[in-house]
Parts: C-alpha cells; structure tokens; sequence
C-alpha cells in the first residue's frame, strides 16, 4: 500500500528488496534532509475530485470525475484556437489556475482563473528580462541575443496562490507576487554559463521548476538544451548540476557541465534530495540534490523519452513512457507502453493493459503526464495524437478519457478533497 | 471616429463583437491608433506589438485602404478615409502556411 512506504514521515527503503534499493539504504542522507514531510494519500472516496487540466496545442480543456475515476466530464475548449503551454492549479488555493495561453501571431498571455476555470482574466503579459539579456549560443555557433518567445511551464508557489513561477523561452525564470500581474525575472540563472546554452531543436525553453518544500530556499530548473541548475538562496545565485550527465551523440565534451538536453526531472515532495531524470537519452538519478547523477535506465526498450512522474506517495516508484529514437518519436514497435519502477529506477516493468499495442506512433511531451494523490494513485498522459490516458489504479490498467483532442502539451492533475 | 477591424483572436480577447471605435486626438498614424486601442483594451497590450519596443509583432499585418502599410513607419498619417472614419484599418494575422 503507498502508505507504507512511508513511516513517520520517512520513507522506508527496505520496503523494497531490490539490489537498488540496498544501494539506497547504503547512501548516507544529505544533512540537509532533516525535516522530512508527510505526503499522506488521499483515501479514495465517491467525495474526491481528480480534475485534469489539459493544455493543448488548440486550447485547454478540464476533465473532471469523483475518486472513483470512472465517469469522466470535459469542459472545453477554453482559448480554443490557442496554444496552452501549460495549465497548472495553485496547491494552496486549487480552484486558483494558471494557464499560459501563446500564439504565433499574437504572442503571450497568461490567464488566470479563481473558480476552478469556470471563469477567466487575463493578467500580466510582459516578460522582460533584467538588464541586458547579453547572448546565447546559436544553431550556426554565433552567439544571438536573448528574446522572449513563450512561457513554458508555471508553477505555483506551495502555500502562497499569488506567488508563481513561469519558465521561458529563451530560457528564463520569473516570478510574480501578485497573482500573475507583473513578473520579474532571475537574471542570475543565465550568469550560469548562459553564453554556452544552445537551443535544440524544439528551442531554449525553462520547462520545469521543482520547489522544494523543506527547504525553501531551493529551486531546481531544467533547460533545453543547457541542464539542470539549483539555487539554495531563492534565487540569488544558481549553479549547472549536472555532473554524471553524458550526452556522446550530442555534445562534443559528452560530460560538459552546460549543454545537456535534459527532458524533464521529477521529485518526491518527502525526499527532495532524489531527483530523478529523463534526458534525451538515459533516464538518470541523484540522491545528493543533483551533485551528482547516476544512470538507472536498466531494461527499458529505449532511455529515450520525455515525461518522467513520480508516484504521489511512494517515492520509489517512478513512470516513464519510452520513445523509440531521438529520430523516431514514437513508442517502439508501435506499442504504447508506460514503465514503471518500484525500485527508483533499473528495473522496470511495462504497462499495457488498456493502451493499444499495434500501430501506436504518437509521442508523449515532457510536460504531459502527471498523478493525483488518491489511493491508488491515479497516473494520467496526454499523447500528440489527441488521446489523454488515465491508470486509476497505479498504471496496472488504463482507460481512455478522451482521445480526439488536439495534439497534447500538458496534463496536471489535481486532487480535491 | 476612427474605425478598427481586429482578427478574430483579438476580438475574442477584448470581448468585441465588430468593429472598434476610437476617438483620437491629433495626426491618425498607427501609432496613435494602438496607443487608443491598448489604452481602451489593456488585454491587448503585447498581442499587436512588443510591450518595449512596440515592434509590431512578426505575423501582424497593417492594411488601410487596400494598401499594406505594416512596414511604414507606425508616425506617418494614415489615408484620409481611415481619418475620416469612412475605412477601417485592418489589423490582420499574417497568412502562415499555405
């Protein structure tokens, strides 16, 4: 049972008898693991509400059940005919919502609701960055100037609704105070050897932000294509973490210490000190807040891949959805299958029951995967072909909540009591 | 009045149906329509032209009088019929794809 894994508020390694996870009860915690938190589930009652919100390339739509996680209603589209990055609720305030609406034509905007998404306002637009923005890397090697194109990610704060943070491209970070009317930014984030970043194919966007809860003071980001870089003081100062990242097929030094092109990276809210990590190739690890990263893509079909989620309430059990190439975003073999780990990597097993197994090639976005904190853990993703994919119990099994909507940026899922 | 047609995106956003009026004091240059139109409808700050600069943004195009004048200078007066109010000026999404 997920409660179990968690005793006292301190996760119970033994509780899983793999070879990784005695490699984890070897692991001397960080001093800075003292507090830990209790991240009880929610027990599963026909009172519960999982509402989705799904960010698509054609606006944003909500779904939304009881705990049973069997009858399903969807509202939407909201923006339709906009891009929604990303679409993300306040924890400490969740009818509090936050959408980064973009377009081609007319640029950013960022909406905000206080009634779950039955109504909207528009709030502050204006991204600029602190001081000369100063160069970045360019396709051609030149160096080009930073420019704000779009908000990738938004996060809010974890006990202030007014307070959230939006990542950008050209990679930024900002922030408001004041629900999302003005933003400032980080400039000391692109002091991070920003001249070295380099956009990939899909552009230099900031698309996550993990907040750590027991130690206010830390942020991690992760950059395509530049890493992942943590400040301990709020956001004064940032360092590259990235070491025991190797990128042989992408960058010429494969252990440089900017430039890796890191998909996405996922924490367990009782252990911050773990992070773990899909990287363009590899699924990665750290124990010890990103200082250094170990590999634990073990017997997956292919490390390559975009989301990565951790369970809500059992740390080690980790999700990710391989794709079959850097060339070919697919699912190999035209089987979409989730992974999943109870050992926090290296052994995984795959989860097919009620995906379809035969001529599957659509691709699942870093940002479109997400879990409540019912018991048991309800897992969601969205695919780029429309469909959004919902395990109420832990991934065993799957069902289809909807599968003609636009192409899939982003899922959050939130739980209400 | 001065007479403004939006794209389709933009009406939704400022919640308009039709047309925008504006009342503009002085020379009618584009300049002086979008101060107007940002000015009446702040939600559209950003969408037309940056926020600092005020560069028209890429895929927005000015059309006044069957001519594009997306590309003069945003200080040079418009035709008489967009003073006059007998034309609208059209601010339009860039055709993109084919």
């Amino acid at each position: 049972m997920p409660t179990e894994s968690l005793k006292n508020g301190q996760p119970q390694y033994a509780a899983r008898k793999s070879a990784k996870s005695v490699f984890f009860l070897t692991h001397s915690p960080s001093p800075l693991f003292t507090a830990p938190i209790i991240c009880a589930s929610i027990p599963t009652t026909p009172m519960s509400t999982v509402r989705i919100l799904v960010g698509t390339k054609k606006g944003a739509f909500i779904l939304t059940s009881d705990g049973a996680r069997d009858q399903w209603e969807i509202s939407g589209p909201h923006f339709a005919g906009w891009e929604i990055y990303h679409f993300k609720g306040a924890p400490s305030h969740p009818d509090r919502l936050y959408a980064s609406q973009c377009s081609g034509w007319f640029g950013q905007l960022i909406q905000r609701s206080d009634d779950g998404g039955k109504t909207w306002e528009a709030v502050g637009n204006e991204f600029k960055y602190e001081g000369v923005p100063g160069t970045h890397k360019w396709y051609d090697g030149t160096q080009h100037p930073w420019e704000f194109k779009r908000v990738w990610h938004i996060e809010p704060s974890l006990d202030d609704p007014g307070i959230v943070y939006a990542g950008v491209e050209d990679a930024g970070l900002f922030k408001t105070t004041d629900g999302g009317r003005t933003w400032t930014e980080f400039p000391a984030l692109r002091s991070a050897k920003g001249d070295l970043w380099q956009p990939g194919a899909g552009g230099m966007g900031l698309h996550t932000i993990i907040l750590d809860p027991i130690h206010p003071r830390r942020i991690y980001v992760a950059i395509s294509a530049a890493g992942v870089f943590r400040t301990d003081d709020a956001g004064l100062t940032w360092k590259p973490v990235n070491r025991g990242l190797k990128s042989p097929y992408e960058l010429p030094d494969p252990t440089a210490e900017v430039g890796h092109c890191v998909h996405r990276i996922a924490m367990h809210p009782s252990r911050p000190d773990v992070l773990f990590m899909q990287k363009h190739w590899d699924v990665m690890r750290t124990n010890d807040s990103g200082e250094s990263w170990h590999e634990v893509s073990g017997n997956l079909p292919s490390d390559f891949g975009f989301p990565i989620q951790v369970h809500a309430t059992e740390p080690e059990t980790i999700y990710v959805v391989p794709i079959k190439s850097d060339s070919e975003h697919f699912p190999p073999e035209g089987k979409l299958r989730v992974y999943r780990s109870r050992s926090g990597g290296n052994d995984w097993e795959p989860l097919t029951r009620g995906l379809p197994q035969k001529d599957c090639y659509v691709n699942i976005l870093r940002d479109a995967m997400s879990a409540d904190s019912l018991d048991p853990c309800g897992i969601y993703f969205g695919t780029t072909g429309g469909q959004v994919y919902a395990s109420p119990d832990n991934g065993d099994t799957w069902t289809t909540l909807v599968r003609d909507l636009p192409a899939v940026l982003s899922i959050e899922a939130q739980t209400l009591p | 009045m001065i007479r403004v047609v939006l794209p389709y995106h933009l009406r939704t956003l400022a919640a308009v149906e039709d047309e925008v009026s504006l009342e503009i004091q002085g020379p009618v240059t584009p300049r002086a329509i979008l101060d107007a139109l940002e000015s009446r409808y702040p939600v559209l700050r950003g969408t037309i032209r940056d926020h600092g600069s005020l560069q028209r943004r890429p895929f927005i195009r000015f059309f006044a009088c069957k001519q594009d004048v997306s590309n003069d200078s945003p200080d040079v007066p418009l035709p008489d019929p967009i003073a006059k109010g007998a034309e609208p000026l059209y601010i339009v999404g860039a055709m993109a794809g084919g």
